[in-house]
């Protein structure tokens, strides 16, 4: 076996790189996808990394502990992460009726689960903002009822961040909410186990590693969102400011190298709370196995 | 999956009927609201104000502009998509995973971010731009700028949607073809492309949706000038910061229905591929 593997790496240029490559066009299309990738993503992603490195680590430390940078990095994490928590029963909850029940309207229900992807995100910041208004539609009886302000406060961010967080739980669990096989259920069931122990003890720890990635998801795209939070957030320094929205501050000062700084933490953070999860989630498979 | 045939699988009729009842509430709230309040608020004063808003000259220029950003983003992420899902379905290679990860990055940056990665590169005082100036090029503040940066925030959509379909459907189909005397483009064009159109159309379509309603990458890029680098999520941005509601919530509508007949197109798509396809995400 070896020995015909190796007739046949050495038939290639490339040797090993070759073998088996029976189709035509993977010179063209690796390279056309190498292309796009370097221009388009990693080049620009290098200046990034490069820039900020201009005022020095000591100037960079100097920007990343200013009191409105670090409130501003405050609120978009702990706010994205308090959308994704919140955005996990809610996401079950969606999930569990698309998949389990047959009912009128399911298909709309499950069209309308995308529709953070494809509404712009600067219309759902207008619209939620128009919704939680002091005079809005749920914004006047919040305040009537509860004295509850949304619009203009850190709850907007979470609002606006629930609403583009909550469709990577529901796409993330439906697909290993589908295909849990029944037949464990109904084991629990015969042994004994009540419905809500069956659910507790069986389903949802079936669910864990893909609400695990739909958390991650949902809060990576959290943490850098932009347009669905500026309108609804009120944008007062030190309290509704959220970090993205500093960048683009510090650029319309010219502070170019300040504002790559803030992006390259902004992101070196939230890969390293990804690949947290991500560890995490291997646990949780291995210990299953 | 019905409950009557699993019983011991089953929810009670009571605690279906709750379940579903708080799904639906919860869709009403989070989704429906939101988009119905985009079209009362235009609707405010009637329709005529609104239809006024939308095709006065300023929104008229944004829209052909979101409409041309879209059709040289759009392609050029299709074509991308389409040449990463298959090197990475048809063949091996070492480093596919980092491949599949890198594409899908630009979904974890901020589209802030996505923005000002070329204004380091190509703005004024960036990488470049000495020499754009000197050669008298301009991308940033200009419509070169507007288009990378919706290629950025659109990057994966394409490939994101064909790379998981064409590699469980495999290359047996084409390897036979191969074996048959077809050429790559033939066997591209007669094999592959029909197994996945649907998926394909689907990622193509959310691209779009993406490309034209982009924001805060553009924003970045843009320089707000009127008539020139104003796409339609920026108009609306004006309008509002200028206290003219109708006229941005007239303009938002505009692009709350793109988002509607994307939706609704995806949905299409989904029943006549009879499967589930484009997680989008």
């Amino acid at each position: 076996m070896s020995a015909s593997a190796t007739s046949r790496a050495s038939s290639g240029p490339l040797g090993l790189r070759w073998r088996r490559q029976a189709l035509p066009g993977f010179g063209l299309s690796l390279g056309l996808a190498l292309t796009w990738l370097s221009l388009i993503v990693l080049i620009p992603l290098a200046a990034l990394a490069i820039k900020p490195w201009e005022i020095g680590l000591a100037g960079l430390l100097d920007v990343l502990s200013e009191p409105r940078v670090l409130a501003a990095f405050r609120l978009s994490f702990g706010g994205a992460f308090l959308a994704a928590l919140v955005s996990v029963p809610l996401g079950l909850l969606l999930a569990w009726t698309i998949t389990r029940y047959r009912f009128p309207g399911r298909r709309l229900l499950d069209a309308l689960v995308d529709l953070p992807f494809a509404l712009p995100t600067a219309v759902a910041g207008l619209a939620l903002t128009a919704l939680f208004a002091p005079n809005g539609w749920l914004g006047e009886p919040l305040a009537r009822w509860f004295g509850w302000q949304v619009a203009f406060k850190p709850a907007g961010v979470v609002v606006a961040l629930v609403f583009v967080a909550l469709p990577f739980i529901v796409r993330a669990v439906e697909p290993v909410l589908r295909d849990l096989s029944l037949d464990a259920e109904e084991a629990a069931a015969t042994l004994g186990a009540t419905r809500l122990q069956t659910i507790r003890r069986v389903v949802l720890p079936a669910l864990l590693p893909a609400v695990i990635t739909g958390f991650g998801l949902g809060f990576a795209r959290a943490v850098g969102e932009y347009g669905s939070v500026i309108f609804i957030a009120g944008n007062l320094p030190m309290v509704s400011e959220i970090a993205p929205l500093i960048i683009v501050v510090k650029l319309e000062q010219f502070e170019y190298a300040a504002a790559s700084g803030i992006g390259l933490a902004m992101l070196l953070l939230s890969f390293a709370i990804l690949f947290g999860l991500n560890l995490w989630q291997r646990a949780l498979r291995r210990g299953r196995e | 999956m019905s409950g009557a045939a699993r019983p011991a699988a089953a929810d009670p009729a009571w605690v279906r009927r709750l379940v579903i009842a708080a799904a639906l509430a919860l869709a009403v709230v989070i989704f429906l609201m939101p988009l119905a309040a985009v079209f009362n608020e235009a609707l405010r004063r009637g329709i005529e104000p609104a239809l006024a808003a939308i095709v006065e000259e300023d929104a008229q220029a944004a829209i052909w502009l979101s409409l041309l950003v879209a059709a040289i983003a759009v392609p050029v992420n299709t074509i991308g998509g389409i040449a990463a899902a298959w090197a990475v379905a048809k063949f091996d290679f070492v480093g596919k995973r980092l491949l599949i990860t890198l594409i899908e990055l630009p979904f974890s940056v901020s589209p802030v971010i996505s923005g000002l990665v070329y204004v380091l590169l190509f703005g004024a005082q960036g990488f470049f731009g000495t020499w754009l100036r000197d050669h008298d090029i301009q991308i940033i503040f200009a419509l070169p700028g507007l288009v990378l940066a919706t290629i950025f925030v659109t990057f994966p959509f394409v490939a994101r949607t064909l790379i998981p379909l064409m590699q469980e459907q495999g290359r047996d189909e084409e390897e036979a073809a191969a074996t048959l005397g077809a050429g790559g483009w033939q066997i591209f064009r007669r094999v592959t492309l029909p197994n996945v159109k649907w998926a394909l159309l689907s990622g193509v379509l959310l691209c779009n949706a993406r490309a034209m309603g982009e924001f805060g990458a553009v924003s970045v890029v843009s320089g707000h000038i009127r008539g020139q680098t104003n796409t339609m999520p920026l108009h609306v941005e004006i309008l509002y910061n200028e206290y003219m509601f109708v006229g941005a919530f007239a303009v938002a509508s505009l692009l709350a229905l793109l988002g509607v007949v994307t939706l609704i197109a995806k949905a299409l798509l989904e029943v006549l591929a009879g499967r589930r396809m484009g997680e989008a995400a």
